[in-house]
């Protein structure tokens, strides 16, 4: 499950999950739904990323800085992910499609993924939360 | 923000004495209200950034202060590299060198409305805006070496404008000090495609009527008269900026633990000047300030050439060009002592004031313009930097107004096309790729700029000299 939350410039992106890779998943998900409807962005292709980073919050946002960086540089957008953790190395698919303006209307561009309001945690046993503000 | 916890200097000064691990004092220029109206978490970034090591005098907060990363957004703090002082790159931002710039037409209101539309259209059409937009400019990495080191004086050699614009840009168009060789592949290959692009959020390109006319001795120096038309650019060093910014932050966050630094918030990632960290950082950063003064120089060319086929009796000259997310080093005399120092701004514009040997000749009796962009849709200010000796704040100013909800609340508020149809009714033609970005850049969506604008003037930061309202805007 993914949400978003206030910042007064910008924009916080939230993913919950059972897991932290699903919390992770879940926040890529809120991303891309800061930039677009998600329901305009097909799964057509697939991209892998790798990072590593010294702890796990370092890392959600080395994830989130990823899909952005490969946003910018590919001009896709992304729609479903599979995000594997091994300690403090990710590595993870991103599935989605070529960035078509006139059909995603992208509404904002996210610049990076910052460490304010930046959480990773298991608020209950098998409930976690990853979650930071993103500047766009 | 609760008033009563802060010492009131004068009607528009506000200080935080110093307490805890602070430094210095905190300083906040605003009206009363305006300060009210400032999240609690601008009175703890303040006091965050008063603690880093070798700040001098005070850290600042501007009338539109907001909660920004680790640095409030409108923070303005100087630091000493001879005691120890820091470079933070959450102080400086990931739109390295966002700035403004503004061009004059020599054309009225009367030239641009029976076109206003063709107008609007060709320069949609012209100017490449939002994600997903490309640049018509593709560096390989020499070229790109070299834009990186020259900036807009790269652009000017290049064909993309004249030598006479160098003159109204700050640093002249060029920051020395540019290391292109700390700038990352990463972050190189991020602007490949991005050259002569807008961006998007709350970047624009603007056509404007000078709609009110405050200090006209200045106003006649700047060029400008009532009913004038101006143009005004609003972007910065696109996704190289972007990048440099994300893996800086990183790197300082993860090496402040090895300088000995510690880190109430880790936005607030620093390093000290006279370390390699730091140093490779200065080198990078300027290297994007660069990208952004090429960025905005290429922009103004495109907008040049849609005016020489839409409107050819225009002559567009540039007034000046500033930048709101930098770090630069500047001389300030501190009880009688010359310093050097370090001076972050973040979300605030340097305004030089009269006398100041770093402007050009025609500034030097008016100080510099200062260029407050409003919000899409709303007016836009121009100001000029005040008498030197009462040079505040180490003679910086406010960057425009923040925003008053978030995106998801004005999305839900209102619909791009009722924005759109709006403006239109008063005049003013919107151009975007995104019905949705519209209605997240509505003008109600942002906090009123003439309440900050007339806090600077009451403050001292700098003058009213002109008012603008939009014509056309053409936005990311």
């Amino acid at each position: 499950m993914w949400d978003h939350f206030h910042h007064e410039a910008d924009i916080g992106v939230l993913g919950r999950g059972s897991s932290r890779e699903a919390a992770f998943e879940e926040a890529a998900v809120a991303l891309t739904a800061v930039i677009t409807e998600l329901d305009t962005v097909r799964c057509r292709e697939s991209v892998t990323i790798d990072c590593e980073a010294p702890d796990l919050e370092l890392l959600f946002v080395d994830w989130l800085n990823a899909l952005v960086y490969e946003i910018a540089t590919r001009r896709m957008l992304f729609r479903r992910f599979s995000v594997g953790l091994d300690g403090t190395r990710l590595h993870a698919t991103a599935c989605g499609e070529p960035i078509e303006v006139a059909r995603h209307q992208p509404a904002a561009e996210v610049k990076g993924a910052t460490y304010t309001e930046l959480e990773v945690c298991e608020d209950q046993p098998g409930e976690w939360r990853a979650q930071c503000v993103v500047d766009v | 923000m609760d008033t009563s916890t802060l010492t009131r200097i004068s009607d528009y000064e506000w200080r935080i004495e110093p307490q805890g691990d602070m430094n210095v004092p905190g300083i906040i220029f605003a009206s009363q209200a305006l300060v009210e109206a400032m999240d609690e978490k601008v009175r703890e970034q303040v006091t965050n950034v008063a603690a880093l090591p070798g700040i001098v005098a005070a850290s600042y907060a501007m009338p539109d202060a907001h909660w920004g990363y680790g640095f409030p957004i409108g923070g303005v703090a100087a630091f000493d590299a001879d005691q120890g002082g820091v470079v933070s790159a959450g102080g400086v931002g990931f739109d390295i060198s966002c700035g403004v710039r503004t061009l004059l037409t020599g054309l009225q209101r009367t030239d641009i409305e029976p076109v206003k539309t063709r107008l609007a259209d060709a320069l949609f059409h012209s100017i490449p805006v939002g994600l997903g937009s490309t640049g018509n400019i593709h560096l390989d990495d020499k070229g790109m070496t070299a834009m990186l080191s020259g900036g807009a004086s790269w652009a000017v050699k290049r064909g993309w404008g004249y030598r006479e614009d160098l003159e109204r840009v700050e640093e002249q168009g060029c920051m020395t000090g540019a290391q292109p060789e700390q700038v990352s592949l990463h972050a190189r290959k991020r602007q490949r495609n991005e050259m002569g692009t807008l961006g998007s959020g709350n970047h624009y390109l603007e056509v404007q009527e000078v709609s009110d006319i405050y200090d006209p001795d200045t106003a006649t120096t700047f060029g400008l008269t009532r009913g004038d038309i101006v143009i005004s650019i609003h972007c910065g060093s696109r996704g190289l900026g972007h990048q440099i910014g994300t893996e800086f932050l990183k790197s300082m966050a993860i090496s402040a633990h090895h300088y000995g630094i510690r880190l109430p918030d880790r936005e607030l990632a620093n390093a000290p000047i006279d370390s390699d960290t730091g140093q490779t950082y200065l080198g990078a950063m300027r290297a994007a300030i660069n990208c952004a003064l090429a960025n905005r120089q290429i922009i103004t060319h495109l907008t040049r050439g849609v005016f020489e086929r839409i409107l050819p009796e225009a002559k567009l000259a540039l007034l000046y060009d500033v930048s709101h997310n930098t770090c630069k080093v500047e001389e300030y005399v501190i009880d009688g002592r010359p310093r050097r120092l370090y001076v972050h701004r973040k979300g605030a514009t340097r305004a030089f004031g009269p006398g100041h040997p770093d402007l050009p000749e025609v500034f030097r009796e008016t100080g510099q313009p200062v260029l407050i962009g409003g919000s899409m849709g709303t007016a836009s200010h121009i100001l000029a930097g005040n008498r030197e000796g009462g040079a505040l704040a180490f003679s910086s100013a406010c960057h425009g107004a923040g925003r008053a909800m978030s995106r998801r609340k004005a999305y839900k508020l209102w619909k791009g096309r009722q924005v759109t149809d709006n403006l239109h009714e008063q005049g003013i033609i919107i151009r975007s790729p995104s019905s949705r970005g519209v209605a997240e850049e509505a003008p109600g969506a942002y906090k009123d700029v003439n309440a900050v604008v007339d806090a600077a003037h009451a403050a001292g930061l700098a003058r009213k000299v002109a008012k603008l309202k939009p014509v056309v805007c053409i936005k990311g």
